[in-house]
């Protein structure tokens, strides 16, 4: 394998606009304005141009663009303008998650294990079906996440304390290669990439994601970065952490399948394992904790639990309609 | 955290699923294969089906079978284990009532 070269060496460049509100956005980083106030009105709130605004707008808490200026994390036009675009999307998640306040009975369904392919899981196509292009196209779309892997969850960490803090540090300490450099997840991401002859550089693939892979990495930030949405971070880490161990093995035989390289394999077999472990955590001690603690955040943690499946389910059913019909998951070009 | 006689290794385990053991953790196989995680918590498998031995890979989760798309049956329940090629099941997962076929998997890892 080559040398590794790390992804967030440099920032990506500012993707292309959608729409007019993520022109506005794009705008005002270029010319460093800082008063974009482009009327959200009745924009759909899970489509490209709001979700790419609101991507935009968030990736400035993590990475940031090149030619931007570091401080627009801050700018206070644009955290106005970020504000107007949260708003319809946690109401359209809050509409769509239709949940009935109940921890237990939000992760039930979690936790079984359907026989067979449903017909409407990514990760059973894949196991299945798969060749190396669909797998290509996932894991490149799922780069959007994955090269930050587990940063937007850290971001609940200073809203916690007790049985749940010490727990979820646990977890992303584990997620952050536990004190190695060379096991951190994002960078086995960057070698699954790497197998599969993707561009591992961070943002490379911006362009290319349609908006329902957007809204899934803006889930994450949203409920990362509101300490009011604490709970449904919670939710939102516990369900990823339980479907995660089944469907990584899944994906692990989809890539032995296709030929890919042992880096791409790593990245699930790794995942199989140390998420049967998280989920067991993050269901007595992070929950657990919480709930003891804050026992009237049950229904946000539910909410965190639906509004996950809600948009999981909108993205497989784009990939799965793209795949079925023998066409491209991606937006424009694949790069 | 290393268990030492001030802070013993702490094992805790379930109604189901696998045992949690602070790690980092030896397990010695039924034939003698060592095994070792370095895990701040190692889950070890007490189903009898993981396809990680010794650790949990969830597969003491209850079956169920899906409601498909476009199903002609009805929606069906089902408590029967995968097939494997282990005779030996010594645990039969939890059964509750209140499970529930939902759809919202992720298919991402974590």
């Amino acid at each position: 394998m080559p040398a590794y070269r790390e992804p967030r060496r440099r920032s990506p460049p500012l993707p292309a606009p959608r729409g007019p509100l993520s022109d506005a956005v794009i705008d005002a980083l270029r010319t460093g304005a800082d008063h974009p106030a482009p009327a959200v009105g009745d924009a759909d709130p899970f489509g490209d141009d709001l979700q790419l605004a609101l991507y935009i707008l968030y990736e400035l808490h993590y990475q940031g663009f090149e030619g931007v200026d570091d401080e627009h994390e801050w700018s206070p036009g644009l955290l106005a303008l970020r504000r107007s675009l949260e708003e319809p999307f946690l109401a359209a998640l809050r509409a769509g998650a239709g949940t009935d306040g109940d921890v237990e009975s939000a992760l039930s369904g979690l936790l079984v294990e359907p026989i067979g392919d449903d017909g409407h899981s990514v990760s059973h196509f894949l196991q299945d079906h798969g060749e190396l292009w669909h797998l290509r196209e996932y894991a490149a779309l799922r780069s959007l996440y994955h090269l930050k892997e587990a940063d937007p969850h850290a971001w609940v960490i200073p809203r916690l304390y007790g049985r749940a803090k010490a727990a979820m540090v646990a977890v992303e300490f584990d997620e952050f290669g536990a004190g190695r450099e060379a096991d951190i997840h994002a960078r086995l991401y960057a070698d699954l990439m790497t197998d599969l002859s993707l561009e591992t550089a961070y943002g490379h693939y911006l362009d290319a994601a349609p908006a329902d892979v957007l809204a899934t990495v803006n889930l994450m930030s949203l409920f990362g970065l509101h300490r009011s949405l604490r709970g449904a971070l919670v939710g939102h880490f516990a369900a990823v952490e339980v479907t995660s161990s089944p469907g990584s093995r899944r994906l692990a035989a989809a890539l032995k399948r296709v030929g890919a390289g042992p880096a791409a394999q790593r990245f699930y077999d790794e995942h199989v394992e140390a998420d049967a472990v998280h989920e067991q955590v993050v269901r007595r001690d992070v929950i657990g904790g919480l709930l003891a603690d804050e026992p009237d955040l049950e229904s946000d943690i539910a909410f965190g639990i639906e509004a996950t499946g809600l948009l999981e389910d909108r993205l497989a059913a784009r990939l799965l309609a793209a795949w079925r019909s023998n066409s491209t998951a991606l937006r424009g070009q694949p790069g | 955290m290393p268990s030492s006689p001030d802070r013993p290794a702490r094992v805790t385990l379930g109604a189901e699923g696998p045992i949690l053991v602070e790690g980092p953790v030896e397990v010695v196989g039924d034939d003698g294969t060592l095994y070792t995680s370095r895990r701040f918590t190692a889950a070890i498998c007490t189903c009898r089906r993981t396809r990680t031995y010794p650790w949990c890979d969830t597969s003491h989760r209850r079956r169920v079978k899906p409601e498909r798309a476009a199903g002609d049956e009805p929606e069906k329940k089902t408590d029967e284990p995968e097939k494997t090629d282990e005779p030996e099941k010594t645990d039969e997962p939890e059964k509750t009532d209140k499970t529930k076929t939902m759809d919202n998997k992720t298919d991402g890892a974590a």
